[in-house]
């Protein structure tokens, strides 16, 4: 890839974000009320973003293959599991991704 | 871009000004809260950082574009989920879409904080471009008592920006010293920290449920039409276009679910 395409996605992304974060303050200047699908879908928005994004993540998984499989699933169980279990983002980050690598690793 | 940089370093630069002109002890005072403040986001910033580096570096992105994302992107999830899109070209309205739909919720923390933000003068610019969902979590509950807030809402911001920056810095030099080898799956990292939001997110909703304030259906409408929606675009699309439609079917999902429940309501 070149530095010009890079550039773009780097501003896209730039810009984009800055949109979102600055939105609210152009849009509701002097107190206006806030329309409510755009609350509801603000409220519900997020989690539907966060499944599509783990479904993307795991686009390359192979179903067919056991040392393709294998780690995406266990190591994601074991993300969850750590976090419903201590709520620590950091270790079930970090738990996570080294049951992945040792899995990789040994299968 | 270039405002974005400016309108950055900015309160930085004048912080430092103002702390060397005789206003030393006021000024050390929020800058001393906003520091012990920022203490528990360094701790996820700059792990999280670190991951960050190392994936960009395992990817073959040089440190120079992980810093500068970092520095003019900052928005954690997104930078972790732009990479793969970059280096498979992913075509460019397809990724502002993208972007869109990450970057979503930030819209809502600009509503919690329209009114303190507005009355922030000189570092409104700023304080809109860091707010971060951890920066979000810090400022959300307003300014401690005897500090003046602006400053102490811009000193957090620029503290919290500095570990992930930091962070990345430490990553990417990890990243180009550390054998390639030893690092196959430091990718799923990402993966994870998606995982972890979404466990989350869905704690707390779970928690909703239980004290009566949602129906299962809404702690459920959200990650299923998300996972559903997205995993049947794959297996239809392909790898190359999914996401497109997975979007799509998301926001109609949600528009056809806003007017039952609204429907339901009025009936």
């Amino acid at each position: 890839m070149t530095a010009g395409n890079m550039l773009i996605y780097v501003l896209i992304a730039s810009l984009t974000t800055f949109f979102v974060r600055v939105l609210p303050f152009l849009v509701f200047q002097g107190g206006r009320p806030v329309p409510h699908f755009v609350s509801w879908t603000g409220k519900n928005l997020p989690r539907a973003a966060m499944a599509m994004l783990v479904v993307y993540c795991l686009k390359d998984v192979q179903f067919t293959a056991l040392p393709s499989w294998l780690p995406a699933i266990l190591a994601s169980l074991v993300t969850v599991v750590l976090h419903v279990r201590y709520r620590k983002m950091v270790l079930s980050i970090c738990g996570g991704t080294a049951v992945y690598m040792a899995l990789l690793h040994i299968l | 871009m270039v405002f974005l940089v400016s309108a950055m370093i900015y309160p930085c630069v004048s912080q430092t000004l103002r702390k060397g002109s005789g206003n030393g002890l006021k000024s050390s005072g929020y800058l001393r809260k906003a520091f012990v403040a920022s203490l528990p986001v360094m701790a996820g910033y700059v792990f999280l950082g670190i991951a960050y580096g190392i994936a960009m570096q395992a990817r073959g992105f040089r440190t120079g574009w992980s810093v500068l994302i970092s520095i003019v992107v900052y928005g954690g999830s997104l930078q972790f989920a732009m990479i793969d899109p970059m280096a498979t070209l992913m075509p460019f309205l397809t990724f502002a879409l993208l972007c869109l739909l990450i970057q979503a919720r930030h819209l809502f923390y600009g509503l919690t904080m329209l009114e303190p933000y507005n009355r922030a003068g000189i570092y409104k610019p700023y304080l809109i471009f860091a707010l971060s969902d951890e920066t979000y979590s810090l400022v959300c509950n307003g300014a401690p008592q005897g500090v003046s807030a602006e400053k102490w809402f811009a000193a957090v911001s620029g503290f919290d920006q500095l570990w992930w920056v930091t962070g990345t810095v430490l990553g990417a030099v990890l990243g180009s010293v550390i054998p390639m080898q030893w690092l196959t799956g430091i990718d799923f990292s990402m993966t994870a920290l998606f995982i972890v939001i979404m466990t989350e997110q869905t704690m707390d909703a779970v928690k909703m449920w239980k004290v009566g304030n949602c129906t299962l259906t809404d702690v459920l409408f959200a990650p299923l039409i998300g996972f559903l929606g997205t995993l049947g675009s794959l297996l239809l699309a392909g790898k190359e276009s999914f996401l497109l439609f997975a979007m799509a079917i998301i926001l109609v999902g949600f528009f056809v679910r806003y007017r039952t429940e609204e429907r339901g309501k009025a009936a």
